[in-house]
């Protein structure tokens, strides 16, 4: 049977709906999100803070969510993958990994994404190096990166002529 | 109504950049991986795995675990007596270890509750008993006199040796105006894919049948040793392979945690999912063994290769996997690049206490061209010859077959090392860019898919089916695993491109065994090529279906139709019959139709008679590379910063140049990680490099740009004329990169693998204390 866990109510929003849900103090954010909410987009690559795979944004900064308590999240609002797309059409950023082949096993798609997000929306015209920076986190292990880089920047592009 | 304002025509999709066809899908989170199926009510999986490397199990006992409360079942190797194993002549493993365990972390015992807490729990209440065994970590020590045998049946540790002569050696060294030896030390690496294993098994026992998802490469290998294991009819069980986060070798085989996972679902009657951690997922390993390369050339003063005389000791793990595989790999593909007639190999592929490594990118050739191009250009700096130049005079000329009879139709390594020594500005910029920089070159082939399977059935190689019904639209379906590198795109692309239809007007699915027809699997770069023809062959034969029946609706002659992609008509008619009625025609009085293609190799193929096990390295045709690295050196850091990387690659034709471009980056961006940083570490057999903190994996801050180069030689047997795009270029970047460091370094020039900044340092010291030595002496 599940051990005795003790739990905290928490309150915070999720891809901008509120959620209230009792949640054990030791749950990890990616298990919340993933198995609580049913948000699988965000993904678990390592043993924890290795990868970046599992990257949202929390209050509009990148983070890892397999460092990071849910209960930490209470009145803050967390983004993740799926709620990038604005009715059915995919965000610059998420376009940019598309036409570019940013994304190729698609696994560490998730949070090179949200890392980006933020990034752009922090920086809208970021250097390549600054690019590099902000994605610095983040393992990918089938582009080398090059595409990536590219997509980041058409995605760049694309919102400054919005 | 036909649509007449339409422009018809044919579309275009071959040779035209087109982003993944599931690439929506995994911008945006909606592209499910095997760990994303969590079904309310399902189990947990945890696994218990040995602390030790070598021991004789005296018990497993489960008592007190399956007491606990929230414990569904507790299987161990008393569960299962059956092995599995890649290679049907190698099958010694089981899923769960019986009477030993042969490296540490091999699985002992799984359990299955109903949360993680209670399943770790329980694995805490397992007692294991065993009696340890000497364990050897080195194929030396496991070759040495008087080792205790890993398996009874393998006298020595040797898991198979391999020894021939191709030619006459010995003469062609005596032709030789130099002969250099060196030997070359490669460790084991891993493949390091972003989505750790995962496998979801539902057993249904009212109907005796089993469902299993898995991240596997080779879906219907699985499903074979599912059905060996569970000891079921293969007809009970679907096998299903979702979305694969990445592959390069580490899911070319059936893994134990698919085993284990739809065994505890079997015993617990229900559904356990078991997610292994990344530390589990480096413990499965299946990389690239640690391998010594010996490696000895003659050359002739301009650069003709005369004779090759090499050996390799791999240390092979535990168990078979596709070990006897690579140390023929290593062996069979020193041929096929340059044309040179006499050879002698040496193979030996160990059996120790490490966990097994497996078939990993570039399989069984990468270690070994590390070392015939890097003792090459040491031969070429020796004898003051261009390196670029004295591969020209080394070329073969297609058609040609190999001295071991690979077969070679199209060879573009001519094109590619021109386009790298004009894209880096060789001529004027090799030996000149000032002290710490420097350029180097290497080239490296790879076959396009095993023309022999290891799975002999006497099906073709690859069978694919179109399903066309009354709403117009086509549907692939395909065994062939998309693991990331692209194929299902390839393959809407083929059967796009014969019947000239927007892809759009098509849908693929793949690799679920009770819909799509089977497939021997996403390995050595046979998808594009196999899968890519019996797409095409689908497509033309339900061309001929279309034709025929418009040709009926129209009162005319087949031979008359002209099929425009959503328009077929008669030569001699302007208004012909649009999309939906052409379909309704080929419809009327059959139904929704089902058109398979297949695609066999050829017999002339199938690799050489000339020694035992030759069938390994054949393929329908190959693909080649050339790159160049450039390089800068810290002095004081000894750090190497790779510059620049300029990658060019023969694949026939670029089906999908943007996925080309993609898999020649990523290819040779991994054979950075293994030059430069990566490789395994254990204490004791314990892995202790099993993180990505310590196994490190290049970031993006180390990952320099990649300027490629698409090569088409249009191969004569493949689709539209492609070959492998995603394995070759791997091998070339190594020794491209040391050949960099030897022209930064005044001809210093390290050996052994990885090239990290310690390594370098010793060597440069070494270097210059040998120096100040010499003016000590003199002083």
């Amino acid at each position: 049977m599940p051990l005795d866990q003790h739990k905290t109510i928490l309150n915070c929003t999720v891809n901008g709906r509120e959620h209230i849900r009792a949640v054990p103090d030791n749950l990890l954010l990616v298990d919340y999100l993933r198995e609580h909410l049913g948000l699988t987009g965000t993904k678990i690559g390592c043993d924890g803070g290795e990868c970046g795979c599992c990257t949202v944004l929390v209050d509009g900064i990148a983070r890892h969510a397999c460092l990071t308590l849910a209960a930490v999240c209470e009145d803050k609002a967390v983004e993740t993958i799926e709620s990038l797309d604005t009715r059915g059409r995919l965000a610059p950023i998420q376009r940019g990994f598309h036409e570019k082949l940013g994304a190729q096993c698609g696994f560490c798609t998730p949070g090179m994404v949200m890392a980006a997000e933020g990034l752009l929306r922090t920086n809208p015209d970021p250097s390549e190096d600054e690019i590099r920076a902000g994605l610095a986190a983040n393992i990918c292990r089938c582009t080398g990166y090059v595409k990536i880089i590219e997509a980041v920047q058409a995605a760049a592009k694309e919102l400054r002529h919005e | 109504m036909n649509e007449m304002t339409k422009p018809t025509g044919r579309v275009k999709s071959i040779g035209v950049p087109q982003p993944l066809v599931d690439g929506p899908e995994k911008v945006s989170g909606k592209a499910l991986y095997s760990a994303d199926f969590i079904p309310a009510g399902c189990l947990v999986g945890r696994i218990l795995r040995s602390p030790v490397a070598h021991a004789e199990i005296l018990g497993v006992d489960v008592t007190a675990a399956r007491a606990l409360p929230g414990v569904i079942a507790v299987i161990t190797g008393e569960d299962c007596d059956e092995t599995y194993g890649v290679l049907p002549i190698a099958r010694h493993e089981y899923p769960l270890a019986r009477d030993k365990v042969r490296y540490r972390g091999e699985p002992v015992a799984c359990v299955a509750a109903v949360d993680v807490e209670t399943a770790q729990a329980a694995l805490d209440l397992i007692v294991f008993t065993y009696k340890e065994l000497p364990a050897y970590f080195t194929a030396q020590e496991a070759m040495a006199e008087g080792a205790v045998l890993l398996h009874d049946f393998k006298p020595g540790n040797i898991e198979r040796d391999v020894d021939y002569e191709i030619g006459s050696v010995d003469a062609g060294f005596a032709e030789a105006d130099l002969v250099l030896e060196h030997t070359y030390n490669c460790p084991e690496i891993c493949q390091v894919q972003s989505e750790p294993h995962a496998a979801i098994a539902e057993y249904d026992s009212e109907r005796d049948f089993m469902t299993v998802r898995a991240s596997t490469q080779v879906p219907y290998y699985v499903h074979l040793m599912l059905a060996k294991t569970l000891k079921m009819d293969q007809s009970r069980i679907r096998m299903i392979k979702p979305h694969i986060g990445g592959g390069f070798g580490c899911r070319t085989e059936c893994l134990n945690v698919e085993l284990i996972c739809a065994l505890a679902a079997k015993a617990a009657k229900g559904t356990v999912r078991l997610v292994v951690s990344r530390e589990e997922t480096f413990i499965t390993h299946r990389g690239r063994p640690e391998t010594d390369v010996k490696m000895k050339i003659g050359m002739t003063k301009d650069g003709k290769i005369t004779a090759v005389d090499f050996s390799c000791i791999q240390r092979g793990g535990a168990y078979s996997g596709y070990g006897i595989v690579t140390i023929l790999y290593a062996g069979s593909l020193i041929f096929g690049i340059y044309d040179f007639a006499n050879c002698r190999y040496k193979g030996l592929r160990v059996l120790t206490n490490t966990p097994p490594p497996g078939a990993m990118r570039g399989h069984g050739t990468v270690n070994v061209r590390y070392a015939f191009e890097s003792c090459f250009d040491e031969m070429c700096a020796t004898l003051g010859l261009d390196p670029i130049v004295a591969r020209r005079r080394n070329l073969l000329v297609a058609p040609t077959f190999s001295a071991n009879d690979l077969w070679i139709n199209s060879y573009g390594l001519g094109q590619c090392l021109d386009w790298v020594e004009q894209k880096s500005g060789w001529k004027d910029r090799r030996g000149k860019l000032g002290p710490y920089r420097g350029l180097g070159i290497a080239c490296a082939h790879y076959p396009s898919g095993a023309s022999k399977p290891v799975n002999w059935t006497g099906e073709p190689h690859a069978t694919i089916h179109l399903k066309l019904d009354w709403d117009g639209s086509i549907t692939i379906l395909t065994g062939a695993p998309e693991i990331g590198q692209g194929s299902s795109t390839v393959i809407t692309q083929c059967v796009a491109e014969t019947l000239g239809l927007d892809m759009s007007r098509l849908q693929i699915v793949t690799s679920d065994s009770k819909l799509t027809p089977k497939d021997n699997g996403a390995y050595s770069s046979r998808i594009t090529y196999m899968v890519g023809n019996a797409a095409i062959d689908a497509a033309n034969n339900l061309k001929k279906i279309l034709i025929e029946a418009a040709a009926k609706k129209l009162d005319a002659k087949p031979e008359d139709i002209e099929c425009l992609g959503e328009v077929y008509r008669a030569a001699s008619q302007d208004k012909g019959l649009d999309w939906k009625e052409v379909v309704m025609a080929a419809l009327e009085g059959t139904g929704t139709l089902t058109i398979k293609g297949n695609f066999d190799t050829l017999p002339q193929s199938h690799g050489t008679k000339k020694y035992r096990g030759g069938a390994i390295g054949g393929s329908m045709a190959y693909a080649y590379a050339a790159e160049v690295v450039e390089v800068e050196i810290d002095p004081d850091t000894c750090e190497v910063h790779v510059v620049k990387i300029w990658a060019a690659q023969d694949v026939g034709k670029a089906l999908n140049p943007l996925a080309v471009e993609g898999q020649i980056q990523g290819s040779a961006w991994m054979g950075m990680g293994q030059a430069l940083s990566e490789g395994t570490t254990y204490h004791k057999g314990l892995m202790i490099s099993g993180s990505m903190l310590d196994y490190r994996v290049p970031t993006i801050m180390e990952s320099p740009p990649i300027e490629t180069g698409i090569i088409e030689s249009i191969d004569p047997h493949g689709p539209f004329g492609a070959k492998e795009a995603g394995e070759t270029s791997l091998a070339a970047f190594i020794p491209a990169l040391t050949s960099a460091i030897a022209d930064a370094l005044d001809g210093l020039r390290p050996y052994d693998l990885p090239v990290t900044p310690d390594k370098l340092m010793a060597l440069m010291e070494k270097a210059e204390t040998g120096h100040d030595d010499d003016l000590a002496a003199a002083e």
